[in-house]
C-alpha cells in the first residue's frame, strides 16, 4: 500500500503544479501566526516520516501522554469550566458582578486586582495616586477581601485569583476569609496564580529579587500542600508571556520551563513530587491561529507527561497531567471596529475547546478601549455557551487526533518546544535564564517582529492594516472608573487603621520580618498579621526590608 | 536613514504601576530603527523620575506609555514637572488606551498627540520627524 500511496502522491503532486500554473497560490506567505510554515496538504506519508506511534504519542484520553486530553470522557461527563475574569473599582462593586456572572450559569469566580495590590502597595500609598480600582479590585486588607466574597460560600465555588508578587498575602487572606466562615479547608477550592517567574519575564508586577519571590512561591506550594488539599497552589502562566509578544513556542517552552523551576525548589527542599505536582496548574493563551493553537494544548500536556515521569519519576497519574485554563487573546482584539471582536473571540474560544482546555475565559470586544460592560461580558460569556451546547463540538474528544496536519502541527510544536527547554536547561534553569534577561529578549525581539509584519501588512489585522474603515468616532459605552473609588478606599483605610489595635498589628509584623529574616515558611506568620487586620503594604514593606526590591534594566 | 533624525532625543517612559511594556519597547526600537536617539526609562517610574530623565537627557520628546487607566492622575503632574523645570518646548506624546473623552483634556494640558492602539510605527515616527522643537 505504500509504494502505492507514494505514487499517488507523486502523480497528485504533478498535476498540482500544472494547477498552479494556471491558478497560482495567492500572493501571501502560507504560515502559521508564529511564522510556521504550513503544508499545503499532509498525508499518511508525513505521519510515517514523523515516526508517528497512535498508542505513544497520543494514547487514550485521560491516559499517559494525555495529548487527547486529560479526562477519559472530555466534555461529556463535564463541560470545561466558564471562567470570566472580573474586578474593578471596590470590593462592593466587583462583589455584585461576582453575583450576576453566578446568576446567569457562570461556575466559577476569577479576580482581577488593581495595580497598586499587584506591586504590594496599599490604596493610601503615594505610589498608588490614579491607580485605585482601575484595572481590577482594590484590596489592602482583610476587610476588603472580606467584603469581595461577601454572600458568596467559599465552600460551594472555586475562586481563581490573578496576583503574582504579594500572592501570599492575598492567598492567607482568602484562607482567613473561608476560616472566619467556617469553610472546612477541604472545601477550599481554587487557583492562585503565584507565578512570579513569567512576572520577571512578561507581565512586570513584582516585588522583590528572584530568587526569595520563588522562595515564597515555594511557601505557598508547600503550606497549600499540607494544609489545603484542594487548592491549586500555581497555576503557570504562558498567558502573559504570549501577550507580551512571544510565538506559540515560545510561550509553551517559556511557561513549561517555569513549571519545572518550581519543581526543582520543591524537590530541593525535599518535597515529594507526588505530594505538590498534582495541584500544579496551568494557564494558556489561546490566539487566534486556529490549527496552531489546538496543536499547542496537545503538545504541552504531552511534553509536561513525559517530563514529569521521565526527569522526575512521578508515579501518581495526577502528577503528569497538565490540567489548564485559557483565555481568548487580548492582543488580538481591534479598537477599530471593536463588534469584530465577538467573531475573533469565538474562534478562539473554539480552538481552546477542540485543544482540550479545562477551564476557559473568553474576552468581551470592549476590552482594547476599557474595562468591560456587563453588556459585553455577557455576549462573551454566551459565546462559551453556544459553543457548549449548540455547536456539537462538547460531543467528541479531541476531533482532530488523527488528522494528518494536526499530529504533523503538534510534533512540531513539541521539538521546537523541546530546543528551547534544553537551551534553558543548559543556562541552569529559568531562574538563571530570568536573571540572565534571556525570554526576555526573545520575547521583545518577537513583539517587534511581529509589529514590523502588521506594518508591511504581511499580517492582517482586519479593520487595522486591511478593510479598515473611516471612523467618526469610536462610540461605544465603555466602563468608566472615577477618582472616587480611589478617595471612597483612602477613607475606608483610615478608618481601618484606627479601628484595630496597634500593637498587636506590630507585633505580628514583627514576627513576620523575624521569620523572613530566617528564611522560614512564610505561610503562618503572614496568616497572623492578616488576621490582625494589618494591611498588605505593611507586610509586603516587611518583607522589602528584608529581601530587598527587585529592579530590571531598561533594555529594548 | 533620515540624517536629520540622529540630533533628535527621545524619552520613551513608563510612569506609573502599568507593567505593560511591550507597546513602549516596540516603540522604543522603532524609533531607534528609525534613526532617533532613544532613552527608555524602564517599569514603573514615579512622574518624578520621568521629569528628571527627561531633564538629564535634555530630549526634545517625550514619549509617556500608559495602559493601566491612571494617565489623569500621572500625567498632569509629568506636565507640571517639565514646566517648572524649564523644559517647555518638548514635543509631548502618550500612548496607551486612553478614552477619547480623556484625550481631549490630556491635550488640554498640552500634550500634543495621543497614540492608541493601531496606530502604526509609522505614523509616530512621521508625527516625531514633523513636529520635534528645531533647537539651535
Amino acid at each position: 500500500m505504500d509504494e502505492k500511496l507514494k505514487q499517488a502522491a507523486e502523480t497528485w503532486k504533478q498535476r498540482l503544479a500544472e494547477t498552479e500554473k494556471k491558478n497560482p497560490p495567492r500572493p501571501t506567505k502560507f504560515t502559521t501566526l508564529s511564522d510556521m510554515d504550513v503544508p499545503l496538504l499532509s498525508t499518511p506519508l508525513d505521519l510515517e516520516a514523523d515516526g508517528f506511534d497512535y498508542l505513544r504519542d497520543l494514547g487514550f484520553p485521560g491516559e499517559y501522554p494525555y495529548t487527547r486530553g486529560v479526562q477519559r470522557n472530555m466534555y461529556r461527563g463535564k463541560l470545561w469550566t466558564m471562567r470570566q475574569f472580573a474586578g474593578f473599582s471596590s470590593a462592593a462593586e466587583t462583589n455584585k458582578r461576582f453575583k450576576m456572572l453566578l446568576a446567569n450559569g457562570q461556575t466559577g469566580l476569577s479576580t482581577a486586582f488593581d495595580m497598586p495590590t499587584l506591586m504590594g502597595y496599599d490604596a493610601d500609598s503615594p505610589r498608588s495616586k490614579g491607580e485605585v480600582g482601575k484595572c481590577g479590585v482594590a484590596v489592602s486588607s482583610l476587610e476588603d477581601m472580606e467584603e469581595l466574597f461577601a454572600g458568596i460560600n467559599l465552600g460551594e465555588i472555586t475562586t481563581s485569583m490573578t496576583i503574582n508578587g504579594p500572592a501570599i498575602v492575598i492567598l492567607m487572606m482568602y484562607y482567613a476569609v473561608a476560616e472566619k466562615n467556617g469553610v472546612p479547608k477541604d472545601k477550599v477550592r481554587g487557583t492562585l496564580q503565584n507565578d512570579i517567574l513569567k512576572e520577571y519575564i512578561a507581565q512586570k508586577e513584582w516585588l522583590f529579587p528572584v530568587k526569595p519571590a520563588t522562595e515564597l512561591v515555594i511557601d505557598t506550594i508547600e503550606y497549600g500542600t499540607k494544609n489545603y488539599a484542594n487548592w491549586n497552589t500555581v497555576s503557570i502562566s504562558g498567558y502573559h508571556i504570549r501577550e507580551a509578544g512571544a510565538t506559540a513556542v515560545q510561550e509553551l517552552a517559556f511557561t513549561l520551563a517555569d513549571g519545572l523551576a518550581y519543581v526543582d525548589r520543591c524537590v530541593a527542599r525535599g518535597m515529594d513530587i507526588d505530594s505538590f505536582a498534582p495541584r500544579l496548574s496551568f494557564f494558556f493563551d489561546v490566539h487566534s491561529d486556529f490549527f496552531e493553537e489546538i496543536a499547542k494544548f496537545r503538545a504541552a500536556r504531552r511534553i509536561w507527561a513525559k517530563l514529569m515521569r521521565e526527569r522526575y519519576h512521578a508515579k501518581d497519574p495526577k502528577s503528569w497531567m497538565l490540567r489548564t485554563h485559557a483565555q481568548t487573546a487580548g492582543v488580538s482584539l481591534t479598537a477599530q471596529q471593536p463588534h469584530n471582536n465577538i467573531v475573533r473571540v469565538a474562534v478562539q474560544a473554539m480552538a481552546a475547546i477542540m485543544g482540550g482546555t479545562n477551564s476557559l475565559h473568553t474576552n468581551s470586544m470592549d476590552e482594547t478601549l476599557a474595562l468591560p460592560t456587563d453588556e459585553a461580558v455577557m455576549i462573551a460569556l454566551r459565546t462559551q455557551q453556544v459553543i457548549a451546547e449548540e455547536s456539537g463540538v462538547a460531543n467528541v474528544v479531541d476531533p482532530f487526533g488523527g488528522s494528518y496536519f494536526m499530529e504533523g502541527l503538534t510534533n512540531r510544536v513539541e521539538r521546537e518546544t523541546l530546543e528551547y527547554i534544553r537551551k534553558i536547561d543548559e543556562m541552569g534553569g529559568m531562574i538563571a535564564a530570568v536573571e540572565r534577561g534571556y525570554p526576555q529578549a526573545e520575547i521583545a525581539n518577537s513583539a517587534y517582529h511581529f509589529q514590523r509584519q502588521i506594518e508591511s501588512k504581511e499580517k492582517v489585522m482586519v479593520g487595522v492594516n486591511k478593510y479598515a474603515v473611516k471612523e467618526e468616532s469610536r462610540q461605544m459605552n465603555t466602563l468608566y472608573i472615577d477618582r472616587s473609588v480611589e478617595k471612597k478606599q483612602i477613607d475606608k483605610l483610615a478608618q481601618l487603621r484606627k479601628k484595630r489595635n496597634a500593637s498587636d498589628v506590630a507585633a505580628a509584623l514583627e514576627i513576620v520580618r523575624q521569620e523572613a529574616s530566617l528564611g522560614k515558611n512564610m505561610c503562618p506568620s503572614i496568616l497572623e498579621a492578616v488576621k490582625k487586620y494589618a494591611t498588605l503594604q505593611e507586610i509586603c514593606d516587611t518583607l522589602r526590608s528584608v529581601y530587598g526590591i527587585y529592579r530590571e534594566a531598561g533594555s529594548f | 536613514m533620515n540624517v536629520s533624525n540622529e540630533k533628535i532625543r527621545v524619552l520613551v517612559a513608563k510612569p506609573g504601576l502599568d507593567g505593560h511594556d511591550r507597546g513602549a519597547k516596540v516603540i522604543a526600537r522603532a524609533l531607534r530603527d528609525a534613526g532617533f536617539e532613544v532613552v527608555y526609562t524602564g517599569l514603573h517610574q514615579t512622574p518624578e523620575m520621568v521629569v528628571r530623565a527627561a531633564i538629564e537627557e535634555d530630549v526634545h520628546v517625550v514619549g509617556l506609555s500608559i495602559l493601566s487607566g491612571a494617565h489623569n492622575a500621572l500625567v498632569p503632574e509629568i506636565m507640571d514637572g517639565l514646566k517648572k523645570e524649564g523644559l517647555t518646548d518638548a514635543l509631548i506624546l502618550v500612548g496607551g488606551i486612553i478614552p477619547e473623552d480623556d484625550i481631549i483634556e490630556l491635550k488640554k494640558l498640552g500634550v500634543h498627540m495621543v497614540f492608541t492602539p493601531g496606530a502604526s510605527l509609522q505614523e509616530v515616527v512621521d508625527y516625531i520627524q514633523a513636529n520635534a522643537p528645531k533647537r539651535t
